[in-house]
């Protein structure tokens, strides 16, 4: 009865509708206009949120890079120091044997130590000497050294040489450290902000471009602190997983999308993969920790097992995208092929994989460009450390930029706040040009059918 | 063909630098103790023919666990601690084989509860600072126990500033924490004579009262970085925050440490032991790898020297408070001896 009922009403709809459909619409009638105008304000909000997502989306993008650039850029000037060197022959080389290895054991420290004392010779608490020879970095003397060795015709000489300054007294002349606050509450005291003027009136006080912040590796004194030892980390990292995930990945897709027979284990399959690509980092950490130290043994914080637990990780992002570049290859190339007497592998070798590279290359980058910026499953495989030397393979300890980055924002010392937002935009250009080739390839290999 | 032969060269080479037997000190532990070690690491690296020795921030526990695995080279040499080995610990070691371990105690470090020097200095007690930040707190009559209802500071006592209280401090899993509520709140908690009585009829509660620390929002987990909380105290007036004393001594220049039982944190009064919160650093050494690992005594030598540790080493201008010079003689001794642990 209800159905009968309903069909009546249903009926009567549409012949309403029937008879509107008849009856000639009058378009200049004020309730079409009105509909229009609607139509027209909805549009233009619509196009409106759009314009504004974006926005707040570029505003978050300005004010980060901003915060970052402005704090960090700093950080690629070092100041220098010109002192008086006096290139002693007693102190150098007594014996005058022209001998490297001697020169090289030389004393370059107490050089300019004694330089300092000759510029400051009121000079003579213990403390404030202390303070004095603290204008200088630790590192000064290794670079006297080179210097010396290179040209031994210094010997004997007196020059004026610029020295790398130690971190408060760059802190000082980049402004971070402010002379008007009481003394007892900064890192200077009085004394050594009156060293400070005195050389800076002498014109012997100088920011250079910081060539070591690109070609050191880490170091406990920020002056000293480089990237490049991380830079390297990250590379052979990267290396490892890109040799291991492309490959693997690519040829799960070519056989998932071209030859699996569609049952209910490939579904299984399909199903994991697409579940594995949402899991947590640090699960693989956990993973690389178990399988590849406890039960392998390779080493530690060696990039081979950052690289190896990374390529777990990107595996399902390459194998996604790399189905979809194969799906994205018309069948009629397919059927082409094999019409033509190629075999299935020949098809797919000879022309499947070369149309979809440019999709599957896209994805592998982004899925590296991911790796490259991932820190927490590397804590559990010793990758988050403090390293010096910078690694000559992948067996060697390293570390990986962004792990880089979370220990200089962890340290104490002021001057590593600038060095962290440079390190940040260290790894934001490498993640640009990544980004940057995945979509040069993108448009040099991509065809339209 | 051409391809195959360059990702062989490619691999060939990243694998060039492959380490026979490890000829690097390795050092895991506490991120605390971690700003001291790497220095001396370095320094050592420097000044000696030895590698320099690589350093993983794994946390004092986390450490241990390491350290305890076994005896071998795939195994640490040293660990860094915030806090002194447990007794089980002690035990999980021995059952991995790992029998004689040396215990180094470097120095002190403080804990501090500071705030932006634009603001007022305060001088709490351990009871004040209970009360602000416990999440089980006696009533005001001192009969009962009820969740903490103070919102100000001036709430607990009408001397302190009427300012919300609002405190940045690091999270569960860190060191710092478990000191602070061992040095703070354990020990004021047993100053209200409601919660003492509980020692004696629910030591379960007890326990649990005493660590508890107040979730609705007045207690803010920051996170481990303590840089973090310095900004956030900067852009705050009114925020607290707990951290180690280095990064107080780096910002004393827009920070400032609020005095606790009357004790101001500087330098001089962590060092002779009058300001309260303060801990003791460590470090261990397995002994069966001495003379296995090369450098393992040289780098003890370099951490225990008075250049490194004394009262005008580079550790104190890193931030490290120095035991008094007998103190140190002794524990470079022992060190030197490998004299092991026992508990």
């Amino acid at each position: 009865m209800t159905d009968m009922a309903s069909l009546m009403e249903d009926r009567a709809a549409a012949k309403v509708i029937s008879d509107n459909l008849h009856k000639p619409v009058d378009w200049d009638s004020p309730k079409i206009a009105r509909n229009i105008k609607k139509r027209y304000a909805a549009e233009r909000r619509f196009k409106f949120y759009g314009l504004a997502a974006i926005g707040v989306a570029l505003l978050a993008l300005f004010v980060l890079a901003g915060s970052i650039g402005s704090k960090g850029y700093t950080a690629f000037f070092q100041t220098y120091v010109q002192l008086e060197i006096t290139f002693d022959q007693d102190a150098i080389d007594p014996d005058r044997t022209g001998d490297p290895a001697v020169i090289g054991k030389a004393n370059f420290d107490g050089l300019i130590k004694q330089a300092l004392r000759e510029r400051f010779p009121q000079v003579t608490g213990r403390q404030e000497k202390r303070d004095l020879y603290s204008i200088v970095s630790g590192g000064a003397s290794y670079d006297l050294r080179e210097r010396v060795m290179e040209n031994p015709g210094l010997i004997g000489q007196t020059r004026k040489v610029w020295l790398i300054s130690g971190d408060d007294f760059d802190m000082l002349n980049k402004g971070y450290i402010s002379a008007d606050v009481e003394e007892g509450n900064r890192r200077l005291n009085d004394e050594e902000i009156a060293w400070y003027d005195a050389l800076k009136s002498d014109g012997a006080v100088e920011k250079q471009f910081h060539t070591r912040f690109f070609t050191n590796g880490d170091s406990r004194e920020p002056e000293l602190a480089g990237i490049w030892g991380a830079a390297v980390g990250s590379l052979y990292t990267l290396m490892v997983t890109l040799a291991l995930s492309f490959p693997i990945g690519v040829l799960a897709a070519v056989y998932l999308e071209e030859f699996a027979p569609k049952n209910r284990f490939t579904q299984i399959v399909e199903v994991n993969i697409n579940n594995l690509a949402a899991v947590p980092s640090i699960v693989f950490g956990l993973l690389g920790l178990e399988v590849y130290l406890n039960v392998m043994h390779l080493p530690r914080s060696a990039p081979v097992v950052g690289g190896l637990t990374l390529a777990l990780m990107t595996l399902p992002t390459i194998i996604i995208a790399s189905r979809a570049a194969i799906k994205a290859v018309p069948p009629s190339i397919r059927q082409a092929a094999l019409g033509l007497g190629a075999s299935p592998v020949q098809t797919v070798t000879h022309h499947v994989l070369p149309l979809a590279m440019p999709g599957i290359l896209t994805g592998t980058i982004i899925g590296m460009a991911q790796a490259l910026g991932e820190t927490a499953p590397l804590l559990m495989i010793g990758m988050v450390a403090f390293i010096v030397d910078i690694p000559g393979g992948a067996l060697d300890p390293a570390t990986v930029l962004p792990v880089q980055i979370y220990l200089w924002a962890d340290s104490p010392e002021r001057a590593f706040v600038e060095k962290t937002s440079a390190a940040i935009m260290v790894l934001l250009a490498f993640l640009v040009l990544m980004n940057g080739l995945a979509v040069y390839l993108r448009k040099k290999f991509e065809r339209k059918w | 063909m051409k391809k195959t032969l360059a990702v062989a060269a490619l691999m060939s080479v990243a694998f060039a630098g492959a380490a026979q037997a490890r000829d690097q000190i390795r050092i895991v532990g506490s991120s605390t103790v971690f700003p001291f070690a790497t220095a001396v690491a370095e320094e050592f690296g420097k000044t000696t023919s030895f590698k320099t020795p690589v350093i993983e921030s794994t946390g004092s526990g986390g450490g241990l666990k390491l350290f305890c695995a076994g005896v071998g080279e795939q195994n640490p040499d040293i660990t860094n601690a915030s806090r002194r080995i447990k007794k089980s610990e002690v035990e999980t070691c021995a059952k991995n084989g790992v029998e004689e371990i040396t215990e180094v105690k470097i120095g002190y470090d403080g804990i501090v509860l500071s705030n932006s020097n634009e603001a007022e200095q305060l001088d709490l007690t351990k009871e004040q600072i209970f009360l602000a930040l416990a999440k089980i707190v006696p009533s005001k009559d001192g009969k009962s126990l009820v969740d903490n209802f103070y919102s100000t500071w001036s709430e607990i006592d009408p001397s302190l500033p009427d300012v919300k209280i609002e405190v940045l401090g690091p999270p569960p899993t860190s060191g710092t924490r478990d000191a602070f509520t061992e040095l703070v709140l354990e020990e004021a908690c047993e100053e209200f004579p409601v919660i003492a009585e509980l020692e004696k009829s629910n030591k379960d509660k007890f326990k649990a009262v005493c660590a508890g620390v107040r979730e609705d929002g007045a207690y803010i987990e920051a996170g481990e970085n303590d840089n973090l909380i310095v900004q956030k105290l900067e852009a705050n007036k009114d925020a607290f925050g707990i951290f180690g004393f280095s990064f107080l001594d780096q910002n004393g220049d827009k920070l400032q440490g609020s005095l606790i039982g009357g004790v101001a944190p500087t330098f001089e009064a962590i060092s002779a032991g009058e300001y309260p919160v303060s801990r003791s650093l460590y470090f261990y050494v397995k002994n069966a790898h001495v003379g296995t690992i090369p450098g393992m005594m040289e780098y003890v030598s370099e951490f225990t020297s008075d250049k490194a540790w004394g009262e005008e080493g580079y550790l104190a201008d890193r931030g490290l408070i120095p035991m008094d010079a007998k103190e140190r003689e002794a524990v470079h001794n022992a060190a030197m001896n490998l004299s092991p642990l026992s508990m």
